[in-house]
């Protein structure tokens, strides 16, 4: 094949430098960022590409994330193909705006190194920023790899544009576990990626265009809030098939699928995992152990979390007999973490509902190794044995 | 609690040697900072001139951002705060409103107080609540790995800018005085007896007091800058970058070119903002 000519593979990156890799390839017009760890290194990177000229994009090094957001959503709205990335309190501090960025409906693509929230402090792996922005309005994608987060960010700027969606896209990956693991991955050809994500021609009238004055972001009283609202809601609907078109298109240059979810050894499962990231890779070791002692387990590994996929959930889901939902953040209902409560509500209409517990696990980096999937999957094992539930939600690993 | 005891009175001396254990958190120890970096030395100073003011820990509270520099409350055995990146003095303000009688201390960096947290910077001198606010300025956001700050002087390089920064800088001094703080100083990790010198009288000062603090960064910006050591780095930007602004006066301009001035820059006599409160309180309770 051709397209398949064009690829380097075992190429050995860092999550934050393939990242930064993939930006340089779509070569966005305006990037606007602010340092924070662990997802300081892509925009270093990239700040390596403009200053030798190996990239058009203008970079502004702003005094916080709130003024990165607000100057990418200044850029997006001037029509310029935008990117930027944060972890944790940036992405908290960006808050305000990544409402005016899916409000406004600008196709703006952000990387999310995901990361603990304060306090108190901490720089580890947890899902609790992305999480808490996940009813901001961003179409949401997470990569377990460092192949997946390349993958996802050349994706994420094709479904972004998207005339019939506009919206801003969030592409997660964990900290330090992904952004800073070297791996092989393939690479694609420029070229490729161009034709991929085409050249940006905004579908709706730019600021800069002054043969078509537009404003953005105009006060909408009671009589045409609800209606920017609705189209909003109704472009997130849409927009799981083109993340699905998209990623059709996708495999034919690059040879690898991906959907709206990832089933691992799922087809004749009895109790299953749904864990998002690099955690999957782990689960993976242990479903392998467990099946190679013929216990029938699996994992799903949600991909898409914003539009949630709950009708291929549901489908994906329904001949389990007991699943095990793990969530790296709590939202503290007291029930359940975001994952969780989002996967149960799926399941609702099924007419023989799986049972379904929650373990939160991973908080601020602590360690989710094999031993503890195996003993997550052992304990769904017995619930299907005993056919009761005796804690739907609870902590594992932690210390009480 | 502890009462306050009389400060210690001026002309000031140096106690040596002094013991700094009784101010520190001896399980906190080793601290993060690299070798060669200026903000342990300026802790010291911290603590040989609260020490010198008499007053007691327990009625002092020392409050951060985030960034090296703003690790420093986590070695103190003080009432201390460790904040957000940036929000350090807006947390000052409340601690300071609910006990006005609290000697309240910000560390802060370059980094915390003049981008993220520039805002705030510019209100708490506007207020001139009785506040000391200490700026670790070694030119760089040295936790993240050396991008540039709204300190990085033009044509020096940082990860943000490889072939050196083209944007104008913030002289700390300069906004702090223009937007209204009434005790304004510099002082430098190199001439640490002069700074702890500067910040008892930054502490004893009655409103708003500012301190920009020069030190180094030998890991990020001694490194990208091509400085030999983090001893050059002192001798170059702490020793020969600045001037005692007692000598400045004497000296013909072109000797004082390029050079900062040390010292107390600024003073002036305002209302301090707690008083001001407690004021209207009183006339509007009709006391
Ligand atoms: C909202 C937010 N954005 C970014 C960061 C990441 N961050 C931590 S410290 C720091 C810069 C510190 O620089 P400075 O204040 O100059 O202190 P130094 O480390 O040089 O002492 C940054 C950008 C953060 N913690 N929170």
């Amino acid at each position: 094949m051709a397209a398949e000519a064009k690829i380097k593979c075992s190429v050995g990156l860092t999550g934050n430098s393939a990242v930064a890799y993939a930006m340089k390839q779509i070569n966005p017009d305006v990037v606007a960022a602010y340092p924070i760890t662990p997802s300081t290194t892509i925009v270093e990177e990239f700040s390596g590409y403009v200053a030798d000229g190996k990239v058009d994009t203008e970079f502004v090094t702003v005094e916080s994330e709130h003024s990165a957001m607000s100057a990418c959503i200044g850029a997006s709205a001037a029509g310029a193909r935008v990117m930027t990335a944060t972890s944790s309190q940036g992405l908290a501090l960006m808050w305000e705006m990544l409402y005016i960025a899916s409000g406004m409906r600008l196709p703006i693509v952000m990387t999310c190194v995901n990361r603990a929230l304060s306090a108190p402090l901490n720089i580890h792996c947890d899902h609790s920023d992305s999480m808490g922005a996940r009813d901001s309005g961003w179409i949401q994608l997470y990569s377990e790899t460092v192949q997946e987060a390349y993958d996802n960010v050349i994706q994420a700027v094709r479904i972004a544009e998207q005339e019939n969606i506009l919206l801003p896209v969030m592409v997660c990956l964990d900290g330090f576990i992904t952004s800073h693991s070297i791996e092989n991955l393939c690479l694609l050809d420029d070229d490729v990626i161009k034709k991929f994500i085409g050249e940006y021609k905004p579908s709706q009238p730019s600021l800069l265009d002054v043969d078509h004055p537009t404003t953005y972001g105009a006060v909408a009283l009671p009589d045409s809030y609800m209606e920017a609202r609705r189209q909003q809601a109704e472009a997130m609907t849409l927009s799981k098939d083109v993340i699905i078109n998209a990623a059709k298109d996708f495999e034919k240059i690059s040879g690898r699928s991906y959907g709206l979810m990832e089933k691992y050894r799922m087809d004749d499962a009895d109790a299953a995992i749904v864990i998002l990231n690099s955690a999957a890779g782990t689960t993976k070791v242990a479903v392998d152990e467990m099946r190679n002692k013929g216990l029938k387990v699996g994992l799903l590994k949600p991909r898409v979390f914003r539009p949630f996929p709950y009708i291929e959930m549901a489908e994906a889901l329904k001949n389990v007999k007991v699943i095990g939902v793990l969530d790296r953040a709590d939202s503290y209902t007291s029930f359940g973490g975001p994952l969780f409560t989002e996967i149960r509500s799926s399941l609702y209409e099924l007419d023989k509902r799986p049972k379904i517990i929650n373990r939160i696990f991973g908080l601020g980096g602590r360690d989710y190794g094999v031993k503890d999937s195996l003993a997550v999957f052992e304990e769904l094992l017995k619930i299907k044995d005993m056919g009761k539930i005796d804690k739907v939600y609870d902590y594992i690993s932690v210390r009480e | 609690m502890s009462t306050q005891t009389a400060a210690r009175t001026v002309p000031y001396k140096e106690k040596a040697p002094f013991d700094y254990s009784s101010y520190m958190r001896k399980g906190k120890l080793p601290h993060i900072w690299c070798s060669g970096c200026g903000h342990g030395i300026v802790l010291k100073s911290l603590l040989r001139a609260i020490d010198a003011t008499g007053i007691q820990k327990d009625d002092i509270a020392i409050v951060s951002g985030i960034g090296c520099s703003s690790r420093t409350p986590g070695y103190l055995d003080f009432n201390t705060l460790h904040t957000l990146h940036g929000r350090a003095l807006p947390c000052a303000t409340g601690i300071k409103l609910a006990k006005p009688k609290l000697k309240v201390i910000v560390v802060t960096g370059d980094g915390d107080a003049l981008a993220i947290g520039g805002n705030h910077f510019i209100h708490a001198c506007r207020r001139n609540m009785d506040l000391t606010i200490m700026v670790y300025n070694n030119y760089i956001y040295g936790m993240t790995s050396g991008q540039s700050s709204p300190t990085t002087p033009q044509s020096m390089i940082a990860t943000t800018a490889r072939y050196g920064s083209i944007e104008p800088t913030f002289d700390t001094c300069t906004l702090a005085k223009a937007a209204g703080a009434t005790f304004v100083a510099r002082g430098t990790a190199y001439h640490a007896q002069e700074l702890e010198k500067t910040i008892y009288d930054a502490i004893m000062h009655k409103g708003t007091s500012v301190l920009d603090i020069l030190d180094s960064c030998p890991t990020y910006y001694g490194r990208f800058n091509k400085f030999k050591s983090a001893s050059e780095m002192m001798e170059k930007i702490e020793k020969d970058g600045t001037l005692s602004i007692s000598q400045a006066d004497k000296l013909p301009p072109e000797k004082r070119e390029g050079k900062l001035l040390r010292g107390v820059l600024h003073k002036s006599e305002r209302p301090e903002y707690c008083e001001e409160y407690e004021r209207l309180m009183e006339k509007a309770q009709g006391k």
